[in-house]
């Protein structure tokens, strides 16, 4: 691969490549199935069965039953703390999100690279399929808002305590903050993934060249940059968590907002 | 960068499938199994509670029937010490009563050994003064070569007795 051309291209990772279908359409729209494709297929398989695993129903759970209970739970009790009693019919969602982008981050870290001519892809670190995300979170949002409260639902716009004569900038502030919301949300996740993937690339294109460069400079520049990613994987690990919890926090942050305004 | 240089030629694609995936996601795994998974974990938790219930419950009852036990056995203690008061009682009344019983024997008794010690001596006494009056006479007769009737010797007698 890279090492035949003596280089490495840190973006050639995010490339999109058609495997079948390059033709198919849909009302002129091309929904070729692609490699990223491909990987939310894998993602949705490694979930399911992580779940089925989990649903033996035992009284006393074993050890798969147990994690998968654990994740549930987790959702369970974030939505319980944000949102309160109301939070629990939005487990299924919550759920699905936090797990689907989690499985998605920690596939793309996943070293199938080592197979010849296989390349792992991380979807999320895509803005079309993470703004797909944000705006399904948002369109819940604004769904549950204007469904709860109507109209009243624009007080949001208005906090507790806001005083009269600030009327004309405060709600202005919250409208811009709150429509930034999906784009944040979006922004964030593609961002943090597609950062640490270009670093992991950028560190292996130095090991890479300072050893083909010689022993000395594959001693000084190619021993630390490998150390360096060794610790950016692990670090990536917990981005790959901590990006989904936030992406899924945030959710339920704004769900909050939606059931309770204020 | 690939996610914009594409951005054109594969969106919709992407859009599309991400719908795909991430709907069968959400209502074959968030909405099918997810609620079972959460429902098996709400039975275990009312099995344990329940189960807790229970157990608080015998706990209770056991403590209900050794307090009950307690109070039975108490009781019990409280009337066989009753009961061994009542014997000790009247043991002691009958070895009283025996024992009276046996110091008025042994009193008439010694009155009576007194009584017989007495006579005893009285009648020895009376024998003596006898004797001795008729050693009296029998002296005085013999030294005096007087006659003294048996009277006098004995009240002769009787005064030195006296005096001695």
């Amino acid at each position: 691969m890279a090492a035949e051309e003596g280089k490495v291209d840190p973006m050639k990772q995010f490339q999109i490549e058609p495997l079948f279908g390059s033709n198919w359409d849909i009302a002129g729209f091309n929904i070729a199935f692609t490699n990223s494709a491909l990987w939310m297929a894998i993602t949705v398989v490694l979930l399911w069965v992580f779940v089925a695993g989990g649903m033996k129903r035992e009284l006393v759970p074993g050890r798969w039953q147990m994690a998968v209970e654990t994740f549930t739970g987790f959702i369970d009790d974030m939505l319980e703390a944000n949102v309160g009693k109301e939070g629990r019919k939005y487990v299924p969602y919550i759920f699905s999100l936090f797990m689907f982008i989690l499985f998605a981050n920690l596939l793309g870290l996943v070293p199938i690279g080592l197979i010849p001519g296989v390349h792992a892809f991380t979807f999320t670190s895509h803005f079309t399929v993470t703004g797909v995300l944000a705006v399904i979170s948002f369109s819940i949002v604004l769904a549950v808002g204007f469904w709860k409260h109507g109209f009243k639902f624009f007080s949001l716009f208005v906090p507790h305590g806001t005083p009269l004569w600030l009327m004309w900038l405060i709600p202005v502030i919250e409208l811009i903050s709150f429509l930034v919301r999906p784009f944040s949300l979006a922004l964030r996740l593609f961002v943090a993934m597609m950062a640490g993937h270009v670093l992991l690339k950028v560190l292996s294109s130095f090991v890479i060249d300072s050893v083909n460069g010689g022993a000395v400079f594959g001693a000084f520049i190619g021993v630390p940059s490998m150390l360096l990613m060794i610790a950016i994987s692990a670090l990536e690990i917990l981005v790959a968590g901590i990006q989904a919890y936030v992406f899924a926090l945030l959710t339920s942050l704004y769900i909050n907002d939606a059931e309770h305004l204020h | 960068m690939p996610q914009i240089d594409q951005l054109l030629e594969t969106w919709s694609s992407q859009v599309f499938w991400l719908l795909v995936f991430f709907g069968i996601t959400f209502f074959l795994i968030g909405r099918g199994m997810v609620p079972k998974v959460m429902s098996t974990v709400a039975l275990r938790d009312k099995q344990i509670a329940d189960d807790l219930a229970a157990a608080q419950g015998a706990r209770d009852a056991a403590d209900d029937q050794e307090e009950a036990w307690r109070e039975r056995e108490n009781e019990n203690r409280a009337k066989a010490q009753g009961l061994i008061g009542e014997a000790k009682a009247k043991a002691a009344a009958a070895s009283e009563k025996k024992l009276t019983a046996a110091q008025k024997r042994l009193d008439t008794k010694l009155a009576k050994a007194e009584a017989a010690i007495e006579e005893a001596r009285t009648t020895a006494m009376g024998e003596i003064e006898d004797v001795a009056a008729e050693a009296t006479q029998d002296i005085v007769s013999r030294l005096a070569g007087a006659k003294v009737d048996k009277r006098t010797a004995r009240t002769a007698v009787k005064k030195v007795l006296a005096n001695g």
